[in-house]
Order: C-alpha cells, then structure tokens, then sequence
C-alpha cells in the first residue's frame, strides 16, 4: 500500500474497448453477462474489475467485478461479470438484450496479492462481491495453497453459485441471514470459527464494508494477514476524479486518502481505519 | 496559444500517469488538479454525483501539496513529455504568489493556470473571489511572480452576468489567457456546495466564450464545459475559442481528449485541402 501516485503498469495496463454482450443469464437475483472485450481477459488478474458505460446521459461509470475471463473461445477473449439491479444504471445494465454495446474499460485495480508459499487460505464473499473470488480460488489451488471459501448473502438468491465455488476450492460453505440455505448467520458473528477450523494464514474478503471489517479485524486477532476488496462508489474507476477516496495508514504511520479504484480496490485489511469509511 | 489546442481540465486526469494507457502523453497539454501550498485531505464522502447530462463534484481539492506535487509528479510528467500547466489555488493572495514564486523556479512546468472559481470557495477557506478585482488581484500576484514568456491563464466561472466584466480585468491584471469556464456552481444532492459539469453546462459557458471573444477580441479564450467529442470542441472554437478544455468527458470515456486531438487535427488537414467533409459525418455520431 502506498500513498498518491502510483502508476499504472505501462505495458499491462487497461484498455478501453466497446464490448458486445454475448450472453446473459438470470441467477437469482443477479444477472450474469459474458462481454466479448478484446484485450481485457489476457491482462486479467483476480480482484480487477471493469469500469462500463450506461446509457441515457448517465456520466458515472459503473465499476464491475471480473467475475471469470476467457481467453479464447469461439467469441474470442471474453469476460464475465455479475450485475445486482438496485439503482438506474445497474437496471439497465441487467436489462441488456444479447448483441448491445457498452464501452468497457478495464482490467482496473490492484489485483489480490498470491502468497509465495503454499499456506492454508480462507476466502470469505458477501452477495454478488464474491465474484472476484472465484478466480482467485483458482489461483491458489494452483499454487498448491488450500482454500476454504465462504460464500455468504442475505438468502438464497443473492448467493453465487456453491456448486461452482467446489471446483476451485477444497471446502465451500454457505452463510445466510435468513438461513434458507447453509448457516444461519452473518459473517461477523462467523468468521471467527471458520478461520479457527481452517487455520488460517491468509484471509481475503469481498462485500459490504461491515463484513470486510469484521474479516479483517477477526484475521488480525489470529495474525493472520487479510486483503479486502473494498466496493467504494466510483464515478471514473480509473484513478482520474479522486472521487473514491479511502482513508489508509501508511508504512510511515501516516494516514492517507488514497483512490479505491487506482491504489486498490484490494488493500491490507489492518491498513484501513474502518471508523472513517463508514 | 496555439489554435486547436486540447487541454485535460484541471482535477479530470488524476496524476497525469493515469492517463497513459489511453492517450500519448508526449506532448500533452495537462492542467494538473489544483495545487495548493500544503496538503489537503480534500472532503468527505460522497464527492461526485450523477445528475442529468452532468456530474455534481465536491471533491475538496484532496491533493499532496506542492512539495510533494514537486519532488515526484511534476518530473514524471515531464520526463513523460507532457505539457504541464500547473493550477493553483490558494487561501490568501500571498499564498498564490508563493506558489507561483516556487513553480516558477521548477523545471519543466510549461504554465500555471489560477484557480479562481472554485465551486466552494468560503466552505473550503479559499481565497473568496467575489469581485472582478479580486480575480485581478490575485493574477497580478501570480504575474509578478512566473516569468513573461510562460502563459498564465485565468480560469473564471461560466457566470454570463460577470464574464466580460471577469475576462477584461485578469486580462488588464496581465493573464495571458482566460478559460471560460469552470464548474457551475450547484449543490449535491445533500445540500453541500458542489460544482456541476459534463454536458449539461455546454450551451451556459458557450454563450460566455461567445460574449467574451466578442466584446474582447484581444483576449484568448479557452473554452470548456461537457466537451466530450470533436462536434462540441469545434462549436467552442467556432465561438472564438483558441482551444478547449476537456474534464468530465474523460471521467466516462478515459480516451475523450486523444480522440479530440486526433479529430481536430484531421480538421486542420482538411482545412489545407480547403475541405470539410469530416464534420457531417461526425456530427451526425455525436447526435447519435
Ligand atoms: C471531479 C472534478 C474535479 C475537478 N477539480 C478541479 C480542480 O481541482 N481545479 C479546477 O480548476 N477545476 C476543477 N474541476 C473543473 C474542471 O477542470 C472543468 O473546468 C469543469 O469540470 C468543466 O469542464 P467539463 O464539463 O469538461 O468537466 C473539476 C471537475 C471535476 C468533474
């Protein structure tokens, strides 16, 4: 973690592309939408997210996380991310029709960063967050790391797919408030035990503020070290308007507002003075 | 200025580098965000919000403060080939001199540009610039300061009551140039002061581009508010403008100003070859 600026990889960096929806698949609450975007999938890493246009004069761009990339299909490089309509541009996201065209600029972000060694891996995803996850997952099986996965939402419908989670993860467990599926219960009142049962060495959690504060609070009891992929709202996605700011602690001790969108999304879990985020 | 000259709009373009990947910076034309003497954390949450056509911002001028701003993203940028005007923004009119005197003594800043209609500025303890000679006042201490053979421009509010009035006086104070204009003053959704911009506010600062070339030939404009394509930078031209600024636009499409750039100069091209053909086909895009 590191204060303004930081640059961006100039040979790896994003870029902006008009993606054509290929596909679209209704999963609950959430729409899946798979994007042909040339360009995008071979720069991927797990915890990058993708900035798109909406219509209808909307300026503010809508961040996305990259849910899974392929690099060649019959459709070329394609990459899939899930929507959850809650407000106009969501909306109309999810309403797209097979064939439309958004401008789609990515792959955004500080990625998660992979331990070196093949240590014990506790991954822990609220609602449609949990997208990034999943690739991730995939990654640390391949370093050899074990991976528990929690997936967590309020019900049922706003779960990702279990079934799915199981081919990149050793365990996969399920949380729901209202208990119609797996446990009862939320992350915070949980996430102790399951860390505890994995033994944990390294944490990472994707959802609302209040679960990744708890995730990292809870990984930092048992010193073990957390990432957080941090959903603050976003107007640009790509490091230009300072509109996403997140209070941080330097190495230096020095608290510092830096950009979710460019100096994260993904950060230290105890870097983040939680308090101010709100 | 040279005429046809595409600016990125002051606090639009982040750093500078985080436009790489979607613009040749060599040679660039870059406000930076507004620079003031000691850092500023900037204000609280939510800072931008959507509105029809347009963004309401009330970011706080966050930035690391001139030191910072001079030991490691001023020589990036230049090392990068870009074009830097730095923006300046200040509590006090000594302030302002000051950090003219400092960036003057900087290698490689190409111009400064003054800030001088921020959208909050009682809220945020900036120097209140509620008279045309207060604007004045505040080149003139910059003029002093920055050497004669770098542009100093002025960047006003798009106001139509003040903006002749406005222009004439940074140009008598010794302003090389005015942009015209800055965000309209608005509020955010919650109340707080804010600034809005993108679309929404081209025909408002297009009127003020037009009133002030023409009452004041002698003054360069530069001109700004929602330019988000080849069609609206050549109406603030064709209004007498020697250059735009684009903010807003590079927020939703990060590769606006390259593709301005690209346009424009395919515009002076066809200019040679005494043709226009390429501005019915674009228009026709834009309306799209
Ligand atoms: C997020 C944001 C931050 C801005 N920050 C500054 C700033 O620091 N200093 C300044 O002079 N203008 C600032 N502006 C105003 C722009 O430079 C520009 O003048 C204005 O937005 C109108 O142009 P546009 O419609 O193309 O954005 C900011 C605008 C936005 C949207």
């Amino acid at each position: 973690m590191t204060s303004e600026p930081t640059g961006v990889p100039a040979v790896r960096g994003p870029v902006h592309v008009v993606g054509e929806v290929l596909a679209t698949k209704r999963a609950g609450a959430y729409r899946h939408l798979t994007i042909a975007a040339p360009g995008l999938p071979e720069r991927f890493r797990a915890g990058n997210f993708v900035a798109v246009s909406v219509g209808d004069g909307r300026l503010a761009r809508r961040p996305l996380w990259i849910h899974r990339v392929k690099e060649t299909g019959a459709y070329g490089p394609t990459l899939d991310v899930v929507v959850e309509p809650r407000g106009p541009g969501s909306t109309w996201l999810a309403d797209l029709p097979v064939g439309a065209r958004l401008p789609v600029t990515g792959p955004l972000g500080r990625p998660f960063a992979l331990p070196r060694e093949p240590v014990s891996c506790v991954l822990v995803g609220e609602g449609y967050a949990a997208a990034p996850l999943f690739p991730l997952a995939a990654r640390l099986r391949e370093r050899g790391c074990p991976v528990t996965l929690v997936l967590a939402a309020d019900d049922e419908g706003h779960l990702l797919s279990a079934l799915e989670a199981r081919r990149s993860a050793r365990s996969v467990s399920v949380i729901t408030r209202d208990g119609s599926v797996g446990a009862r219960g939320d992350v915070p009142s949980q996430v102790e035990a399951v860390l505890e049962r994995a033994d944990a060495d390294v944490v990472y959690a994707a959802g609302p503020t209040a679960t990744l504060a708890a995730v990292a609070a809870a990984a930092e009891r048992r010193g073990a070290w957390s990432q957080v992929a941090l959903e603050t709202p976003m107007a640009c996605g790509t490091g230009l308007c300072q509109g996403c700011p997140v209070p941080v602690v330097a190495e230096d001790g020095v608290t510092r507002r830096v950009r979710a969108c460019v100096d994260g999304p993904v950060v230290r879990g105890d870097r983040v003075h939680w308090g101010e985020l709100g | 200025m040279r005429w046809g000259t595409v600016m990125v709009a002051s606090g639009c373009g982040g750093t500078g580098r985080e436009l790489a990947p979607y613009a040749d910076l060599d040679g660039l034309d870059l406000v930076t965000r507004s620079i003031t003497l000691d850092p500023r954390a900037g204000g609280p949450t939510p800072r931008i919000a959507e509105t029809p056509s347009g963004l309401v911002h009330a970011v706080g001028h966050q930035n690391p403060g001139l030191e910072h701003f001079l030991a490691t993203e001023l020589p990036w940028l230049v090392r990068a080939g870009v074009r830097v005007h730095v923006s300046v923004v200040g509590a006090t009119i000594g302030e302002y001199a000051e950090l003219a005197r400092r960036l003057s003594r900087a290698p490689g800043v190409a111009g400064l540009e003054v800030n001088l209609g921020a959208p909050d500025q009682a809220g945020e303890g900036l120097f209140e610039v509620r008279e045309p000679y207060h604007a004045a006042s505040v080149v003139a201490a910059v003029r002093r300061e920055f050497p004669a053979d770098r542009p100093v421009l002025a960047k006003l509010r798009p106001d139509l009551s003040r903006a002749v009035e406005g222009a004439r006086a940074v140009h008598d104070a010794g302003a090389s140039g005015v942009v015209l204009g800055d965000a309209v003053p608005a509020a955010m959704p919650d109340g707080r002061p804010g600034g809005l911009t993108g679309p929404a506010i081209t025909p408002v600062a297009l009127r003020c581009v037009h009133e002030v070339t023409s009452a004041l030939p002698d003054v360069e404009v530069v001109g700004g508010g929602g330019v988000d394509g080849p069609r609206t930078a050549r109406a603030f031209l064709a209004a007498g403008a020697v250059g735009v600024q684009v903010g807003t636009a590079l927020l939703h499409d990060p590769t606006t100003v390259a593709r301005i750039r690209a346009a424009l100069a395919d515009d002076h091209a066809d200019d040679t070859a005494g043709d226009h053909a390429g501005d019915t086909a674009d228009d026709r895009e834009d309306q799209r």
